[in-house]
């Protein structure tokens, strides 16, 4: 058994190694040490925990086992999961944030003698205040997550759920959640706990069923920002330093994360929370109903474009995650480089289904991170270039986004890639991209639309060079 | 006069925000992914609130409400905490330098 005090430091410790861990992220090749600061920082937290209770009675037998238990199902997801699914991976980890959160909750109000927050049905009103808030917080991040990862792994439908009246059902269920934390400190009821944590669950699952499937970078972002403030009401209901710095930490990334995600879209906040985006595009289809005439090519045409090519960007999409198609892009390069052309990647801040998506799907091609390059770094060097390939992409090329004010994109930022020489397009139909507008870019002079698989024509395009 | 503690912790509170926002802001864009599966694992740190729960049966019970929503927790928390910190690993060590030879 150590003292308080001592523990309160080596928690103050362990929370300083996150901040690291977080710190090392600046750069790829100080982010391998940031994990292993991490990861110290969660063996010191655990072990002082232990010390700090002393009691290694009948229970804690019971506590291995069920570190052992979660930590194996962990290791084993951590090392099956694909690259590509790594946004429902994320959204799943959330909730299972959210869902200890309010599991801890329960345990603290109906046991808060362990947790020296006074006896039950009389529980230490500050402690009461933070722990309700913490298990709302929890409870939302996890039925949130829940549906974020259904949407995401294509067990529901991606797109928006909507339905009279929605709006100011949220509304009301959401000042009920504050009335509710409002009678629970007032009258130490156990009723209203649980009336809470249901009316929680109810309140992130109608959030979420709004929001459309490409909006998902956004949500993503906001739910881990959830996930922290959950973890910091809990932390000050436990009064541990660890465990609020981390929430303010993870609290605060997440925030940020979402506001990128929103300006990578030029929306508001509000604007995709509220949701239903891309599901009223009515007006937008009727104006582009005439057929315009497109160039459409295949393989070997595309391969001698690049051939005379000198230099060549590359803007990957969500559709080169679906298609598995970033092996097959790297060999494409490969031959490429082979032939002396210079060949960089064009990365839109919202490109994919998550923040940083298309990076790590390019790292694990082996794409070396100094070739791939952000929106504002490449923007211009796509005047100076001969081709541009879009795999994948779609809105984030719209030129309307620059150009028709009346468009539902516009004042987005999007990749100047109209601006190459010629654009190499490949897409599997004319069909719109999610926000449901036509891009203009499919009928310029120098689009080649080339209508395949993604994976399938790069394969073709590298045997044909 | 003795300060609550209470605003001690809140102090510690809105200084991580600060030093959260700063440092997440430095973070580059290419490692958003692994900043995101990151921050889900070191929020699993309230795997010390579960483990406080789930030793808080006594010597005739280990079982109690308290302390089997502290085990679940605790597997829960375990889960997160080792596919975070794994897959975060597994993830950078993806990310390589351009080589120089040819």
């Amino acid at each position: 058994m150590i003292s308080a005090n001592l523990s309160a430091i080596f928690y103050l410790v362990s929370g300083v190694l996150f901040i690291l861990a977080l710190r090392g992220l600046s750069s790829p090749e100080t982010s391998r040490q940031g994990n292993l600061f991490g990861i110290l920082g969660m063996v010191i937290a655990i072990i002082v925990t232990f010390l700090s209770i002393g009691n290694f009675s009948n229970g804690f037998i019971f506590v291995l086992i069920f570190i052992l238990l979660g930590g194996s199902i962990g290791a084993f997801i951590a090392y099956k999961i694909p690259m590509t699914a790594m946004p429902e991976l994320v959204a799943g980890f959330h909730s299972l944030v959210g869902l200890s959160a309010v599991f801890v909750a329960i345990s603290a109000f109906v046991n808060p003698e362990a947790f020296n927050l006074g006896t039950a049905g009389n529980i230490k009103l500050g402690s009461l205040v933070e722990m309700s808030i913490g298990a709302a917080v929890g409870a939302i991040t996890f039925s949130g997550s829940v549906i974020a990862f259904l949407k995401l792994q294509g067990i529901m439908s991606g797109s928006p759920i909507t339905f009279k009246g929605q709006h100011p059902l949220n509304a009301i269920i959401l000042i009920s959640i504050i009335v509710l934390i409002y009678l629970l400190c007032s009258s130490q009821s156990s009723e209203f706990f649980w009336i809470l944590l249901g009316v929680s669950f109810l309140i992130g699952f109608l959030l979420i069923i709004p929001i459309g499937g490409a909006d998902m970078p956004v949500v993503i972002s906001m739910l881990n920002s959830y996930s922290g403030w959950a973890a910091a009401g809990i932390g000050f209901t436990l009064e541990n330093t660890a465990l609020i710095i981390t929430g303010a930490l993870v609290g605060s990334s997440g925030a940020i994360l979402s506001y990128i995600m929103c300006k990578g879209m030029n929306r508001s906040f509000f604007n995709v929370i509220l949701g239903g985006f891309g599901a009223n595009d009515d007006t937008s289809k009727s104006s582009s109903k005439e057929q315009r005439p497109v160039k459409s090519g295949n393989a070997d045409d595309a391969a001698f474009l690049m051939k005379n090519a000198s230099s060549v960007i590359i803007v990957p999409g969500y559709g080169m995650a679906v298609a598995q198609a970033q092996h097959a892009l790297r060999e494409m390069v490969d031959t490429l480089k082979k032939n002396d052309i210079k060949v960089s990647y064009a990365i839109h801040p919202v490109a994919g289904r998550m923040p940083g998506h298309m990076n790590v799907l390019l790292a694990e091609a082996n794409v070396p991170y100094d070739e791939v390059f952000e929106l504002e770094e490449i923007n211009n060097d796509f005047a100076n270039a001969d081709v541009a390939f879009v795999i994948g992409a779609n809105d984030v090329t719209n030129p309307v986004a620059k150009t028709d004010p009346q468009s539902p994109i516009y004042g987005m930022p999007v990749l100047d890639v109209e601006k190459c020489k010629s654009v190499l397009f490949v897409k599997r139909s004319l069909s719109p991209g999610y926000a449901g507008i036509d891009n203009d870019l499919f009928y310029k002079e120098n689009t080649l639309m080339l209508f395949a698989d993604a994976k399938k024509m790069t394969e073709d395009i590298t045997k044909n060079l | 006069m003795e300060i609550d503690p209470l605003i001690f912790r809140l102090s510690i509170f809105i200084l991580s925000i600060f030093v959260g926002y700063y440092v997440v802001w430095s973070v580059t864009p290419s490692l958003h992914t692994p900043l995101m599966s990151v921050t889900n694992a070191i929020s699993s740190v309230i795997i010390v609130g579960a483990i406080i729960a789930g030793l808080s049966g006594n010597l005739e019970s280990i079982f109690n409400t308290s302390s089997v929503f502290g085990f679940l927790a605790i597997g829960l928390a375990a889960i997160n905490i080792f596919g975070g910190f794994l897959v975060t690993q597994r993830m950078l060590a993806m990310y390589k330098k351009k080589k120089k030879d040819k």
